[in-house]
């Protein structure tokens, strides 16, 4: 899905070259300040290498428009915005955002049932607490419905229980709707539970871990 | 018509007490700005008696020439104006967005004013065509200055935001929508406000001027209403100008957010 070669940003990431394959789950770990985000900012053209090439589905970066690449490539940022406005306002916005037809309140409740967020429609957004920030977030991502899902560090505010429930859902939501699912995790835990493939970067290199 | 009052040298002189009682209560507050005011009121001095010499000269001598170099250093004096008074850093990029919109812009609303409004003739006349250039372009100038202040300041507190939308998927122009309209909202607020006081708050300066000057106050009100409009037709064509481009040097060309 994703080929990097001789990738260089900044003296924060150098990457001789990288595989991610498609319709698999990738974990993306490593210390704090190692590069994790910037790789993930890197894949949806919000950043661009100094030197080097991208590749998605064999097609160079600079041939495919950054717009289009990120309603295929959807990010989910470590600590993401919640725009003023009701819960419903900000799961909808994505759409609006992507250009992509709405949403009905049925598909709307499913999604809240899905993240575990117990809140009303109409609930003001700004006076949900961390994790349910977090988690309105995610689903506003997962009704966008994109190609690739790059969640950076999707559960870092969750207690153990519910990052459990919430984390078994995405994976298996992901395996069975065949999506690429790349994570950034703090967790080697969660990262060796539910990876195909583990990226560690070190120093800004990675290092691969394959598994099955 | 009635005599116009003039006004004695003495007497103009003898108003340059109220700067005295400034400066007296400065001085005994202890605040550190008797510089500042005695510097400001011999500049606006200055200024205005030089103004008075050209616009004399001007106004015996109309010639298209001289008019449009005088509109010329109205507008380079207000944009320099504008990246004074924005106390944040401007980018090249924006500073010349800036100068764009208040040119089209004023000049715009300028043209239509004279040609259609009180199709003046000869167009040039400079009794006419400098004193409306000068409110067209220094209420644009007003404007665009907070314009410019809400745009940056918008950019950089809500940087999560826009890079959040980018993320998903949005184009630069969705992106930064709150903002740019926020800083457009800001920027005609005071124009909007002004309409609201107008003639019961306070009088205009220019219809009081020509109250003053002997004209009725039915003509001088046809013209400030006529002003007014064309005043809120030139903040605002300036502020749409310049947001719509404006947010734009804040991302490349590869849709990225740089700041
Ligand atoms: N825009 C930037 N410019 C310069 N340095 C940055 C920028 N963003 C992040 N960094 C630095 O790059 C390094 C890696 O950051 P990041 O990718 O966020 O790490 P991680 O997500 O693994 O914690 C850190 O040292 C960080 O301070
Ligand atoms: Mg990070």
């Amino acid at each position: 899905m994703f080929r990097l070669e001789g990738v260089r940003y900044k003296n924060i990431l150098d990457i001789e070259s990288l595989l991610i394959p498609a319709g698999m789950v990738t974990s993306v770990v490593g210390e704090s300040g190692s590069g994790k985000t910037t790789l993930l900012k890197l894949l949806n053209k919000l950043i661009s290498p100094d030197r080097g090439s991208i590749f998605f589905n064999d097609k160079p970066f600079s041939e495919i428009n950054s717009i289009e690449l990120r309603r295929k490539v959807v990010m989910l940022s470590q600590s993401p915005a919640i725009f003023p406005g009701t819960v419903k306002h900000n799961l909808l916005i994505g759409l609006k955002f992507a250009e992509k037809p709405g949403a009905t309140d049925q598909d709307l409740a499913t999604i809240l049932k899905f993240i575990h967020l117990s809140k009303d429609f109409e609930d003001d957004a700004e006076k949900l607490s961390g994790g349910e920030k977090q988690r309105l977030a995610l689903g506003r991502v997962i009704l966008l419905d994109p190609q690739v899902f790059m969640l950076d560090e999707p559960s870092s505010s969750l207690d153990e229980e519910t990052e459990k429930l919430v984390m078994d859902k995405l994976v298996s939501h992901s395996r069975q709707k065949g999506k690429t699912l790349i994570m950034v995790t703090h967790a080697k835990k969660i990262a060796q539970a539910y990876s195909d493939k583990i990226i560690e970067i070190k120093n800004g290199r990675e290092a691969v871990t394959c598994r099955k | 018509m009635q005599e116009i009052i003039q006004i004695q040298f003495w007497q103009m002189a003898a108003a340059y007490i109220f700067v005295l009682i400034l400066m007296i209560i400065v001085k005994v507050k202890g605040i550190p700005r008797e510089k500042e005011i005695a510097l400001s009121t011999v500049r606006m001095t200055l200024q205005l008696i030089l103004t008075g010499f050209v616009l004399v000269y001007l106004f015996e001598n109309p010639h298209p020439l001289l008019v449009l170099l005088t509109l010329a250093i109205m507008q380079l004096f207000a944009i320099s104006n504008i990246f004074k008074r924005v106390k944040t850093k401007l980018s090249h990029k924006l500073k010349k967005i800036i100068a764009l919109a208040m040119v089209t812009g004023t000049l715009t609303s300028l043209l239509y004013f004279i040609l259609v409004v009180i199709n003046l003739s000869p167009w040039y006349e400079p009794r006419y065509f400098i004193p409306l250039a000068g409110m067209l372009i220094g209420n644009s100038m007003t404007g665009i200055s907070l314009g410019v202040t809400r745009l940056v300041e918008g950019m950089n507190t809500q940087k999560k935001l826009v890079e959040t939308a980018l993320m998903l998927g949005a184009t630069p122009k969705a992106a930064s929508r709150q903002i740019t309209d926020n800083a457009f909202d800001a920027a005609i607020l005071p124009t909007i406000n002004s309409m609201v006081g107008m003639g019961i708050v306070f009088l205009p300066g220019m219809m009081t001027g020509q109250i003053l000057a002997g004209i009725s106050p039915i003509t001088a009100i046809e013209y400030q209403i006529a002003i007014m409009l064309g005043i809120v037709g030139s903040v605002a064509l300036t502020v749409i100008l310049f947001v719509q481009l404006g947010y734009k040097t804040f991302f490349n060309h590869e849709q990225q957010f740089e700041i």
